[in-house]
Parts: C-alpha cells; structure tokens; sequence
C-alpha cells in the first residue's frame, strides 16, 4: 500500500506541482526528457556492447550502425542539451536575479530539441540511415547505401535541433542584456563584456580594476553559448548541404558529390564539432563546477580572476584545435597539425587542469564537508575529466596518433569517461542539488538507491572506458565489427560495466520517480497555476 | 625503426601508472575533505608551480614524442626522403585493389604505401597477426594518401580499412597481405 501510494503521490506526498512556477516546471520538463533520451542512449549503448561480443541474430549489422549514429547524437543533443538548456535557463535568470526573457521562448527549445531528437532517431531506426554522427563526406550522401527519405528525415531532425538550439542562445543572451518592465536601464553593454571575460582580461592590464557585472558561473555559460551558437550555424550549413543532395536525388538529380572536397568538409565538420567537445562542454562544465563548489561550501571561488581568463583562453582554444581530429590524414598541412593539432590542443590540458584545481582548493578551503550527494557527484565528474582529458592530450600527438586514432582507445579512456564520468556526474550532481529548489521541498525517497546511483556510475563508466581502452591498445577499431571474438575479453568486461551503468541509471530513475510520483511526473507536463515570471514561488 | 607495439607498451605503463595515482589522490581527497583540517591558505607559489607544471607536459609530450617515436619526423618529413618501394593501392566500392596480391618488402626497406580513393573516405591499416595495430592513416577521396613505413622484423600483415564508409566496408579485410622478409640479403643492403 505505501508503495503504491508513493508511487502515485511522491515520498511522503510533498512534491505538489500545482505549488510550481511556470520557470520550475519549464525546467523539470527539460530535466525529465533529458533522461528520457539518457534511457534511449544507455539501452542503445547496451545493445552495442552486447553486439560487440557476438552480434544478435535478429540486429542486421545495417542497424548496428544505425544505432552508433543515433546514439552519440541523442546523447549529446536529446540529452546533455535538453539537461544543460534546462538548468541554464533557470541558473542564468537565478543568479542575475532578473526574469527569464521568455519563458515562452524556452518552451519552444524545449519541444523542438524533444522532437527533433525523436524524428531523428526514427528515420535511423525505421530506415537504418547510419552515415555516423561524423557524416564523413560523400557517406551522408551515399543513395546505394542508405535510403535517401530516411536521411532526409535524419537531417530534418537534426536541423529541428538546431532551430531549438537557436532559440536557447537568443533567450540566454537577451536575458543577460534587456531590461525588465519597470527596472533601471540594463548596463548591457558592461553585462555582456563581463559575460564575456572581456572585463577581466582588461583588468589585468588596468590599476583600477573596473567590477563585473556577472558572476563566475553566469560568464561560463555565456560564452560556452556562444559555441554553443556557432556550433548550431554550422551543423545547420551541413545539414542543408546534405539535404540539396537528398532532394536532388528524390527529384531524380544525381549531382557529382565531387564538387565538395572531403578533406575541406572534414576541416569544417571537426571544426564545429569541437566547438561542442572542447568548447561548450569543457566551458560548462568548469561553470558548474565552481557555482556548485561555491554553494556546497559557501565560500568565494579560489583565484575567481584567474577562473575567468581560463574560461575565455578556453573559448578561443576551442576555435584553434580541430586538427586533432586529422592527425592522420596525410593530406592535411602539417603546420595544422603541429600547431592546431598539439600545440594548442595541449592548451586544454592548462585550462582544465586549472579549473580542476581551482574548483578541490575551494572545497578544501571549507572542510570539513558533508558528504552530500552533490559533493559525492561532483568529486566524480573532477575525476572523470582528470582521467579522459590526459587520455585525450596522448592521442593528439602525431606519433601516438598513428596507433591510436579510430581505435577503441579514443572512444573509451577519452570520450566515454569523459562523457559518462565528467560529464554526466557532474550534471548528476547539479540535479540532486536543485532537486529541493526546483520541487519546493520534495524528498528525495532513497539515500541507498542515491549511494547505489553514485558507485555503478563511477564504476560503470572508468571500468567501461578502461576496458575499452585496453582494447583499443590491443588493435581493437572503433566503428567495426569483430565476429571471431577477437576481443571478447575486453568486450566481455566492458559489457559487464555497462550494465552497471544501466542499473545506476535505473536505479536513479526509479528514486526520481518515487520521490515526485507519477502524478508529480504529469503535474509538470501541466500548465503551472502560478500566473508569475518568477522562478520560485513567492513562499520559497 | 622502434615497432608500434613497444610505443603502446610505454603508453600503456605510463597511463596506467597516471590512473592510479589520480584514483588515490581523488579517494585521498574525499577521504580528508570530510575531516577537520589545519587552517591556512594555499600558498600561491604552489599554484603557479602547479600552471608551470601543466604547461611544461603540455608542450614537452610533443618535443619527447618527437625525438623519440622514430614514424614521427619521418612522416613530416616523407616527400623529402626517397622510398626504397611504393606500393600504390587504389580503394573502391569497398575493395582493396593491391598492385599484387602480396606486397613483400624486406627488411629496412622505406616503404610507400600510396593509397587512392575512387569514392568514399577509408582508411588504411596494417595488423598483425594478434590482431594489434602496426600502422593507420586516412584515406580522403580526391586527395594523396601516403605513408612511408619501415619494417625491421619479418612479419605477415593484414590490411583492414580504419575508417567507417558504411555497413559494406566491415569487412574491408585483405588478409596477410603484407610479407616482411628480413633474409640475410636485406640486412647486408641496409648496413
């Protein structure tokens, strides 16, 4: 009976969605589709590792692939995006004190990634279209190979994304800079030059240092937006490139997929992709660790000013490294590997090594702590970065490069732990965090299940990449099939960590659901009674 | 010319030994951050040595590699050194067209491998036997692909595409393609 009742009404009956703001429920919804698509990219996740040991008789290899397309796509953009827009647009307004500039606006992000996602992920499934989330040039184009209705749909999908994506870095930036009904005139000016750490790298160079008008986290998420935004305008240019080939060829055209220089196309693509893995994610990411680092221990942020520079030297790193990606690709000028592919992708290594510092000398300066689970999460994604970010360093050499590019090895220690223990920790920890904020007071059901959450996470995903890894150094590719059980070892270990991260993940959601209820998870799907801008209720 | 395999064998030791001093470190961390510690602040002196410390492995990696990873200057440098053979390989409709249907080299020999792609992106790789990987690159349609290699041990290899070019290049495998023959001859003509 009490688990029933819990189930239907929340731990202790607290949570009460009616009691939401429009902004609460705005953001819960973005939290809940986010998790919505981490199901799809962990179960996706797990049939790929299970077909990596022996292939399943009812999967055709087709779908394999078209599985690794989605995956990393709705991971990235069903999920992190839709978890990252969502607590953003609250944070922002939250920690300028001022309104949201649409709250009309963010709903519109949010049902457009939702869907987008969902259309995307469709036409992969229902049609196999797997050219890779690297689009490689002439595959997504390829008509012997994939159905030319699904890629277009693919790409309709993506291109709905971006519109969603679009309309988050307007609201972002317009809520920095407008002035509410009845507020004093907004400096926006002075708002977005501090928003940008163009105030704090001038005051290295003034006596009398001018102050800044956003705080630490609010500047981090300004500017990863802006890759954020770049990042949106080239994925759009792509998608529309690809799609005059679609349509051309569903009018009966066949152009000459010639005409576009696949070295040219992969410098473009790597290039605004970084924008995403090197950019936006290592720039949010050092964000909330310092606001989660200044509200466990409510102290200032060690060295702030510093924190700031290496924000912007972040940002513009992330529009300099993308001849990582063609290390091996023996047509590329060297001076682009030497300088874009190391020398200042080894900058990164300065930059997160600096934002990991900074953020454990601040928890330190405040011990002793509790042990909550926002602490407990965010010490797991420091690891995670710790861990893929030196991982990533070794392969954007030109000599290791040789032996490890498109090898398990960058796909396990590097991109899986960065993404699955840096990345998702610490945006797990954001989220136990607001928790309380952002339900008015909800009770979280289960402190085991949390503790149990915790440990197959960081379990799960650095045995998961190290077993990757280790494959990867034993020759094992990324991106292929073995059907002899070459690596069956490794696959076998691997496989046996993704399952915790499965359980991990399960066992979180079950505890999110009991703590809200099922009634909780429809309430926020429902139009909030409160008729107010504010993010929180005015008992709150 | 030092084999792949004993460079992965160093990563491999050096990362390992990176993660378990990372792992203790971050256990050590959370373990005394829960405890009451000495008051004081952090001397900046250790902070600064910290950014040194990042920026000297920064930019050392590269200059050690260099020196070290005998491919390196020698794929920069390849259109200045002339190859003792060229094997050039043209790839399509996820097919390997060898010039022969085994490549033999021997021993010592600088070794062109010139790869063409007629359509799609691939890639190119030599493995051995145990499936390990001696060498990769990319092959980019409309481009020239080619990597000068050196074999000091006898060896079968296989050539396997690296690169994904849809479900149909999974098996882009041309097994034991690749015969490295170090007779007595061979080692005579390299001393």
């Amino acid at each position: 009976m009490y688990f029933i009742q819990t189930l239907i009404k929340g731990e202790d009956g607290l949570f009460k969605p009616n009691t939401l703001t429009s902004m609460q429920k705005l953001t819960l919804r973005f939290v809940v589709v986010g998790l919505f698509y981490y199901a799809f990219a962990v179960i996706e996740g797990m049939i790929m590792r299970i077909y990596e040991i022996q292939p399943i008789p009812f999967i055709e290899s087709k779908q394999f692939f078209a599985i690794m397309t989605a995956h990393p796509l709705v991971g990235i953009f069903g999920s992190t995006y839709s978890i990252v827009f969502g607590a953003f647009l609250f944070l922002v307004p939250f920690l300028m004190k001022k309104p949201l500039w649409s709250i009309k606006l963010g709903n519109w992000t949010l049902w457009l990634i939702a869907i987008g996602t969902f259309v995307f992920w469709s036409a992969g499934f229902l049609t196999h279209y797997a050219p890779l989330y690297t689009l490689y040039w002439p595959l997504p184009a390829d008509f012997t190979q994939f159905s030319v209705i699904g890629g277009t749909f693919f790409i309709i999908g993506i291109a709905v994304v971006m519109l969603g994506t679009v309309f988050f870095v307007i609201n972002i930036f317009k809520t920095l800079t407008y002035t509410p009904e009845g507020w004093e005139k907004q400096p926006s000016g002075a708002i977005l030059k501090s928003a940008l750490g163009i105030t704090a790298v001038a005051n290295l160079f003034r006596r009398k240092k001018k102050d800044q008008h956003v705080s630490l986290p609010v500047a981090a998420i300004a500017q990863g937006t802006v890759d954020v935004a770049f990042n949106s305008a080239i994925i759009l240019f792509t998608g529309i490139l690809i799609l005059i080939y679609m349509v051309a060829a569903l009018l009966g055209f066949d152009l000459k997929s010639t005409a576009i220089d696949a070295l040219l196309y992969k410098n473009w693509f790597w290039w605004g992709l970084d924008l995403v893995a090197d950019g936006l994610v290592l720039i949010f990411v050092a964000g909330t660790w310092y606001l989660l680092a200044t509200l466990i221990t409510g102290k200032k942020l060690y060295m702030e000013n510093v924190a700031r520079i290496a924000l912007l030297i972040e940002l513009v790193v992330s529009w300099t490294v993308w001849s990582h990606h063609l290390l091996s690709d023996q047509a590329q000028p060297n001076i682009l590997k030497i300088v874009s592919g190391e020398m200042v992708t080894a900058f990164e290594l300065i930059t997160q090594g600096l934002a990991f510092f900074i953020t454990l000398y601040t928890l330190w300066s405040a011990r002793p702590l509790k042990m909550t689970n926002p602490l407990k999460f965010l010490l797991g994604g420091l690891l995670g970065f710790a861990l893929a970010v030196p991982a990533g360093i070794m392969q954007a050499d030109i000599g290791l490069n040789r032996i490890l590019h498109n090898t398990q090895w960058v796909i396990g220690p590097h991109v899986h732990v960065a993404v699955l223990v840096g990345l998702a920790m610490t945006l797990y920890s954001a989220i136990y965090f607001l928790f309380p904020i952002l339900t008015n007071g909800a009770k979280l059901y289960s402190q085991k299940l949390a503790n149990f959450h915790f440990w197959a996470q960081l379990a799960g995903g650095v045995g998961m990449g190290a077993f990757m890894g280790m494959a990867g150094l034993h020759g094992m590719l990324r991106r292929s099939l073995y059907v002899n059980g070459e690596f069956n070892t490794y696959m076998i270990l691997a496989a046996l960590c993704g399952a915790l991260l499965l359980f991990g993940f399960l066992a979180f959601f079950f505890n999110i659901v009991m703590s809200v209820g099922l009634n909780g998870v429809l309430g926020i799907f429902m139009p909030s009674k409160l008729k107010t801008k504010d993010l929180l209720p005015p008992s709150q | 010319m030092v084999d792949s395999s004993t460079v992965l064998y160093g990563q491999t030791l050096a990362y390992t030994f990176y993660c378990l001093a990372i792992l203790s470190l971050m256990g050590w961390f959370a373990f005394k951050i829960t405890r009451k510690g000495k008051e004081g602040k952090i001397k900046n002196t250790l902070f600064y040595s910290y950014v040194t410390l990042l920026i000297v492995l920064g930019v050392s990696l590269h200059i050690v590699t260099y020196n070290t990873i005998p491919w390196t200057p020698i794929d920069l440098n390849r259109t200045e050194i002339n190859p003792d053979k060229v094997f050039n390989i043209t790839v399509e409709k996820h097919h390997f067209i060898l010039p022969q249907e085994k490549l033999t080299i021997a021993c010592h020999d600088k070794v062109l491998f010139n790869v063409t792609s007629n359509d799609l992106t691939y890639g190119f790789g030599l493995f051995r036997q145990d499936n390990s990987m001696v060498f990769q690159m990319q092959v980019v349609p409309g481009h020239k692909n080619d990597i000068l290699w050196q074999f000091d041990k006898s060896g079968v290899y296989t050539i396997r595409s690296t690169e994904y070019s849809g479900p149909e290049g999974v098996n882009m495998i041309v097994k034991d393609a690749v015969v490295v023959s170090c007779d007595q001859a061979s080692t005579i003509n390299h001393q």
